[in-house]
């Protein structure tokens, strides 16, 4: 039996911030959180009106349909520079994406590199699941040593294809970013008497981060959040194996925390 | 009151494209190009011009591409300027502009070969600029500037058809008219462009939400949208424009665009001196291409000579319009050489025999 330690529909409760259009996204993934998290706070700090997000090409392509606010569908990996396009020439709106590791890390990894360069007013919401989810499973660069995908069917060899990317690494030495912030997205199971339990502080913690992340934009700083998050489909796992996954494995490869945090945002949440 | 200059063709582009109101501009430098983000470089924060509120230096073309489409989707006037190795990189985002119906001009300054090529001019990108470049069967306004003044005035013209037609329109100059320098007059700034920016995403205050999107994933809904952009090039083949030069009376009929329509002008100058009946066509808009006026030219028998600097590009258009009737020659020059007016005299002498 599966209990969800809160109810964090009464807790997170219903937004404005999404459409009411039913997701795409498959069952056990964690994307439909992040919608719900992102267009709550939106609503919550009254920037729905004022938000132009910046779809990618991947799993968080169709957002267009999810939350309710301007959208303009970028082409692969050029997120980040279409958002500096918009924000430079608007510095008003609240400018937004959520990227998966394919799209910010390898396709659109110079992009994502000089946004942060530049310090651009933006914020990035990085879905990592180190997998190309959309394409069905092909190795992303977040793909961990050895782990099996449709295009490393025998394991991921780092000797070959280099060892997975850590963003939070790559820009935290870099003089312009505000906020650096890496959360994990999956509510963590855990054993109770009566079975399995799902513990969502996680998920508490994840909406406080992207409160943060606008917060940093509002400031005028470059905010990106890495989220971990699960792809049981195309990881060929149950959901419930697949939320096991990241306790065990990914963290080791990409431990939560803080890497940046110019204004000081974070107070006490940690 | 115009004030009359000396400017080169790339910093015209710069002023007329101020002059046409320029929100923003993404630079990416390449030869023969760069001084069009030069010269706005230096003007940025001028109080002449008001409305130009970003200039940014990109770290690639890509990069420069996608900005101009961001401040394009929020109805800014954008602009991003380039030469050839740089264009195809601008392709991507060209045909993204093209499919989710966003406005913004690209320069491209047309210099040598395949590859790197090199920095001369040639008119050899013709096919990528003219008939699409990127993927999906869109369609471009293309706009040909033959002269520094035109290098001036055509930008608000590309400004006023962009926004006109929700399209990108691009303004294919070559390195001889981007280096080179000539006397203009020069319109001082006026106000920007009015413009309907009713689709732009600007944020949802007014209860809208804007959307700027290029995906239909249901085939009626993708197949709507394709036939909806087609209707629109459809209506945009009533900006045709052209120079005509003596054709009236023309044996043989020059057709030349840019740099090459120069040298063809002084050739048929010079080939009236000798009593030899030659005449020009000038297209200035290479989409929508003036396919009309070459069908009725060799309609009345008039012999065609297209001169551009490829190895036979436009020709094909000349011979679609022609359409079997009369005589299409080409005369083409390449590696940044030009045919010098005694050669294009030769050959159309040759055609009369």
């Amino acid at each position: 039996m599966v209990q969800i330690q809160d109810d964090y529909e009464t807790k997170l409760g219903q937004t404005t911030g999404w459409t009411g259009i039913p997701t795409h996204y498959c069952p056990g993934c964690e994307h439909g959180i992040l919608t719900r998290l992102i267009g709550l706070t939106l609503e919550e700090m009254g920037l729905l009106k004022k938000a132009v997000m910046v779809d990618s090409v991947g799993c968080s392509v169709l957002a267009y349909d999810y939350f309710n606010c301007d959208h303009i569908q970028a082409p692969h990996g050029r997120a980040p520079a279409v958002m500096a396009g918009v924000k430079r020439t608007h510095p008003e709106l609240i400018v937004f994406t959520i990227q998966g590791d394919g799209d910010a890390l390898a396709i659109g990894l110079l992009e994502t590199v000089y946004a942060a360069i530049r310090g651009e007013p933006i914020t990035v919401f990085l879905y990592n699941n180190s997998i190309y989810g959309m394409t069905g499973g092909q190795m992303a660069p977040t793909t961990m040593p050895g782990q099996i995908t449709t295009t490393t069917p025998y394991g991921r060899e780092v000797e070959s294809t280099g060892n997975p990317i850590d963003i939070m690494k790559i820009l935290s030495p870099i003089e312009r970013v505000s906020y650096l912030r890496r959360g994990i997205l999956v509510p963590q199971p855990v054993k109770a008497k009566h079975g399995l339990m799902y513990q969502v502080k996680n998920i508490l913690d994840a909406k406080r981060i992207i409160e943060n992340a606008f917060k940093v934009q509002q400031k005028g700083g470059y905010s990106l959040v890495e989220f971990l998050g699960t792809c049981n489909v195309n990881w060929k796992m149950t959901i419930e194996e697949s939320k096991h996954y990241p306790f065990d494995q990914t963290i080791k490869q990409y431990p939560p925390g803080v890497f940046r945090d110019r204004f000081g945002i974070e107070g006490k949440i940690l | 009151m115009t004030e009359r200059v000396l400017m080169k063709g790339n910093e015209a582009l710069a002023y007329g494209s101020l002059n046409a109101g320029l929100n923003a501009y993404f630079a990416y430098p390449i030869t023969p190009s760069t001084e069009t983000p030069e010269t706005l470089a230096r003007e940025y924060g001028n109080p002449n011009y008001p409305n130009f509120r970003v200039f940014l230096q990109a770290a690639s073309e890509l990069e420069a591409v996608n900005m101009t489409l961001g401040a394009a989707c929020t109805g800014a006037l954008a602009m991003t300027a380039t030469s050839s190795p740089g264009f195809s990189l601008k392709q991507e985002a060209i045909s993204y502009a093209a499919g989710m119906e966003v406005p913004f001009v690209v320069i491209n300054v047309n210099r040598g070969g395949p590859g790197l090529g090199n920095l001369g001019a040639e008119q050899s990108d013709y096919f990528q600029t003219v008939k699409g470049g990127g993927h999906g069967g869109y369609q471009l306004i293309v706009l040909a500037p033959n002269s520094v003044q035109e290098m001036f005035d055509l930008p608000r013209t590309a400004f006023d058809l962009a926004f006109k037609y929700r399209n990108p329109v691009i303004i294919l100059a070559d390195a001889f008219l981007g280096q080179l320098k000539e006397d203009i007059h020069a319109v001082p700034p006026g106000n920007g462009l009015t413009r309907d920016t009713s689709w732009a995403t600007l944020g949802s205050e007014n209860g809208t939400r804007h959307i700027l999107n290029s995906l239909h994933l249901d085939p009626d809904d993708q197949e709507n949208h394709e036939r909806h952009l087609h209707e629109k090039y459809e209506k945009m083949r009533d900006e045709v424009a052209s120079e005509t030069f003596l054709t009236d009376d023309a044996e043989i009929v020059l057709v030349s665009y840019g740099i090459a329509s120069r040298i063809s002008k002084n050739a048929v100058s010079l080939a009236r001196d000798q009593g030899l009946r030659l005449g020009l066509l000038r297209p200035i808009t290479l989409n929508p291409f003036p396919y009309d006026l070459v069908r009725i030219l060799a309609g009345q028998g008039k012999k065609l000579l297209v001169v551009e600097l490829n190895a036979g590009q436009m020709v094909q258009d000349v011979r679609l319009a022609a359409d079997g009737t009369g005589r299409v020659e080409h005369l083409g020059r390449l590696g940044g050489n030009v045919p010098s007016t005694k050669q294009i005299l030769a050959k159309a002498k040759e055609m009369m025999d």
